[in-house]
């Protein structure tokens, strides 16, 4: 196999062992819940197993470009989607496993939580930012919007990513390891991009104003907006 | 009548004298190897045999009749964060604690200052059996048969001064087998007021289900106050203070706008960052309300009479 250019079987087969090792979790949590293996409080561990498997996906999903990059494996970006929409559906695990399970369809609280817990209120705002990215996963949703447009809108993940650490950290009452551990994974994931942005200024500046001419004399420099 | 001499034990089956001999050992050895075997495949201590048991306890009209708990699930989801902060991490560390010996120095503005050795502190009243409520600030609850006898027992035995206002509790820290990591102002400090470690209900308690405490649950001897959260039953007890000031407390010193000195269970006022008004009872999946000092309002609401709940929460 060529690793740099697989071709569409291949990539085809790649696609379809992601999916099913993305499963796997879901199938471990499904499995805990009905034989009782997920210990003394089986909601909890539901709630925090989901929400863990959001943040993974959701930072694996920003170091798709980043590996692109650095690997030099374009094809790498035929993956993101499938992991941005394991986020999407980690994340509704979490969500319904809050409303159903944990509070029982108890709307008052729900709402209470919602408007009166910070930790909750950003899940939720993380949760609600999810769903035009999720709706707007197909291609031919990329063909409508225009690719400038989609990027626009795709780039909300980050205020998601950053949102759902929030979370995290938030709730945590006092050991903040964990949710430590996310913050400098993101700030990872995010740093590098901006670094990288600083560079192609940098780079799109010094080929738009050429370094000082070897003549001596007056030089009236021109620089183009 | 010819009687035969049987042809059915070759003497390959003929078990030596030495083995026959030591036969009783061997069943021993398997059994505890099976035992062994059985509990590290379980992921940890299973119940003691019956030398960890306390005898008879007498039981107590403040038992509630309540199904309990299950074993199973009281030894493993435990918060005992010097052994880590998951749920599971103290049934799998606390059994690198030495439980025993172990001496509780009971000291401060108290006519009799001591140090109490484990076993002396067990027999210097009878013991009880108490099926409290426990709940956590976690909002979630348990039902517990503790064994124990009231603080108050041992508070008299050390006189206290007509100065000592607070009782103050220091927990055992060990960095060598606890965590290093500062989560929380290590030692873990407790405290009540004098009149709540009075009272019936504050149980100085050595055992649960009949038996001694498992390490993880505190061993080998801690407080229980089934009407405030959880964390102010502080474990692994080392010293016993009475003083004059508040003492400071561990969670009070981590966060004191979410974690007060009384801590008394209050459905009415809500953790800033979650609701205290329901709770889960474990083994059960529907929550349920909570109650006002964890339902024991009748036996210690009149002790914060003309006090804001709200304010000193």
């Amino acid at each position: 196999m060529n690793l740099r250019n697989p071709t569409a079987p291949q990539l085809a087969a790649i696609k379809t062992l992601l999916f099913l090792l993305c499963l796997l979790p879901a199938v471990q949590l499904a499995a805990g819940w009905f034989q009782g293996s997920l210990g003394a409080n089986p909601v909890e561990a539901l709630q925090r197993g989901s929400g863990s498997w959001t943040l993974n996906m959701l930072l694996l999903t920003l170091a798709v470009t980043p590996l692109r990059r650095l690997t030099g494996l374009h094809w790498l970006v035929r993956l993101r989607r499938m992991l941005g929409l394991f986020a999407f559906a980690w994340a509704c695990a979490h969500l319904i496993n809050w409303v159903w399970l944990d509070l029982w369809f108890d709307w008052p609280a729900i709402a209470a939580d919602i408007l009166e817990r910070p930790y909750v209120s950003v899940g939720f705002a993380a949760f609600v930012l999810m769903l035009p990215l999720a709706a707007t996963s197909s291609n031919a949703a990329i063909r409508r919007l225009g690719g400038r447009r989609w990027q626009a809108l795709h780039r909300s993940v980050y205020a998601i990513a950053i949102l759902a650490v929030v979370h995290f950290w938030w709730l945590v009452k006092a050991d903040v390891l964990e949710p430590l551990l996310y913050a400098v994974a993101l700030a990872a994931l995010l740093g590098v991009r901006a670094w990288w942005r600083e560079l192609e200024r940098r780079r799109q500046l010094a080929a738009a104003a050429p370094t000082a001419p070897q003549f001596k004399g007056k030089v009236i420099r021109i620089v183009p907006k | 009548m010819l009687i035969r001499r049987p042809a059915d034990i070759p003497p390959s089956e003929i078990t030596p004298r030495a083995l026959f001999d030591t036969r009783r050992d061997f069943l021993r050895r398997t059994g505890l190897g099976l035992a062994a075997g059985a509990a590290l495949w379980h992921g940890l201590p299973r119940r003691a045999d019956a030398a960890d048991t306390l005898g008879a306890l007498a039981a107590s009209p403040f038992s509630t009749a309540e199904p309990q708990t299950e074993w199973d699930a009281a030894t493993s989801y435990i918060n005992f964060y010097e052994f880590g902060t998951s749920k599971d991490a103290p049934l799998r560390n606390a059994h690198r604690m030495q439980v025993r010996p172990w001496t509780v120095r009971v000291e401060g503005l108290v006519n009799k200052p001591r140090e109490f050795d484990i076993d002396d502190l067990l027999r210097l009243a009878p013991l009880e059996e108490r099926i409290y409520r426990l709940r956590c600030v976690e909002a979630w609850s348990m039902v517990i048969p503790w064994a124990g006898y009231p603080l108050a027992a041992l508070l008299r035995a050390v006189e206290p001064q007509g100065s000592a206002k607070y009782v103050e509790f220091v927990t055992h820290y060990d960095p060598a087998i606890m965590t290093t990591r500062p989560v929380l102002d290590w030692p873990y400090t407790e405290g009540l007021r004098l009149d709540e470690a009075l009272h019936p209900l504050t149980l100085l308690t050595f055992g649960m289900y009949g038996e001694r405490l498992p390490n993880q649950n505190g061993a080998p001897v801690r407080v229980v106050i089934p009407w405030k959260y959880g964390f102010k039953s502080a474990k692994s007890i080392v010293t016993i203070r009475l003083t004059e000031q508040q003492p400071a407390t561990a969670w009070n010193k981590s966060a004191p706008q979410e974690y007060g000195f009384y801590s008394n269970v209050n459905p009415e006022v809500s953790h800033p960052r979650w609701s205290q008004a329901t709770e889960r009872r474990i083994g059960e999946l529907r929550r349920r309300p909570t109650l006002p000092f964890n339902g024991y309002a009748e036996q210690v609401a009149q002790l914060y009479t003309g006090m804001d709940l709200k304010k000193h929460y």
